[in-house]
């Protein structure tokens, strides 16, 4: 498991999508995976950094590691602020007409499209989203 | 992510460049505040957008509503993986892409 921990603010963003990447080229992952990927690592992270701490500023941890057969790779995203379980929020219904659509929720749906398996804890004062995405 | 932008008339074609993301989709927004003034024709040409996250798309949205009242909005050069994201989202389908 390999984990990188910055101040969750916008400015880190692409240093964690940079961590992230450099792992999946390594292992030959297809650009797709990898898109994929970031997407879900941007949508975690900017709720964290948007909400997580507001005001404040708060430290986000993004763990990463990989199983084999079938292929696998494990995300984790911890954060020390406001409990908050983004699977509780309400998916948007992407069936409405436009002047219907909503700009919310969008975010935490795109996460559960691109990964497999989803489960959130809140533990010693800790946001834990756990995420499996096999590839 | 860099724009360029083209205008004819009342057509205007706005090419966004690179990542279309929490960082770059506020300097877009605010791009589209002023730019679409008197504007019916838009086109947003993606050849070179390699990706799209929910704040990119929520831009898309806003415009997509604006231009509803005063015109027409495509995209055009939409990349595989941009396609993607939309069609999740259903935006795929809430929009014009030539």
């Amino acid at each position: 498991m390999e984990k990188i921990t910055v101040d969750a603010v916008l400015e880190n963003l692409q240093t964690v999508i940079d961590f992230a990447t450099e792992k999946l080229e390594e292992r030959d992952c297809s650009m797709k995976i990898v898109m994929q990927t970031e997407l879900v690592i941007e949508e975690i992270f900017v709720n964290i950094a948007s909400y997580a701490y507001h005001p404040e500023i708060g430290p986000a941890t993004f763990c990463m590691a990989f199983e084999e057969n079938p292929h696998a790779l494990l995300m984790t995203f911890i954060d020390g602020g406001k409990p908050y379980n983004p699977l509780e929020q309400e998916a948007p219904d992407t069936t409405l007409a436009l002047e219907e659509r909503d700009v919310g929720g969008l975010g935490i749906f795109l996460v559960k499209k691109n990964v497999d398996e989803i489960s959130y804890e809140y533990a010693d004062g800790k946001n834990i989203l756990h995420m499996k995405k096999f590839f | 992510m860099e724009i360029k932008k083209e205008q004819n008339g009342s057509a205007l074609t706005i090419k966004v460049i690179g990542r279309l993301d929490a960082g770059s989709a506020p300097e877009l927004s605010k791009e589209l505040t002023t730019a679409l003034d008197g504007i019916t024709d838009l086109t947003f040409d993606f050849a070179e957008l390699k990706y799209i996250a929910s704040a990119g798309l929520r831009v898309l949205l806003v415009a997509q509503k604006r231009m509803n009242k005063q015109g027409s909005m495509k995209l055009v050069n939409v990349s595989e993986a941009v396609l993607e994201v939309l069609d999740m989202t259903g935006f795929a389908s809430l929009m014009t892409i030539a």
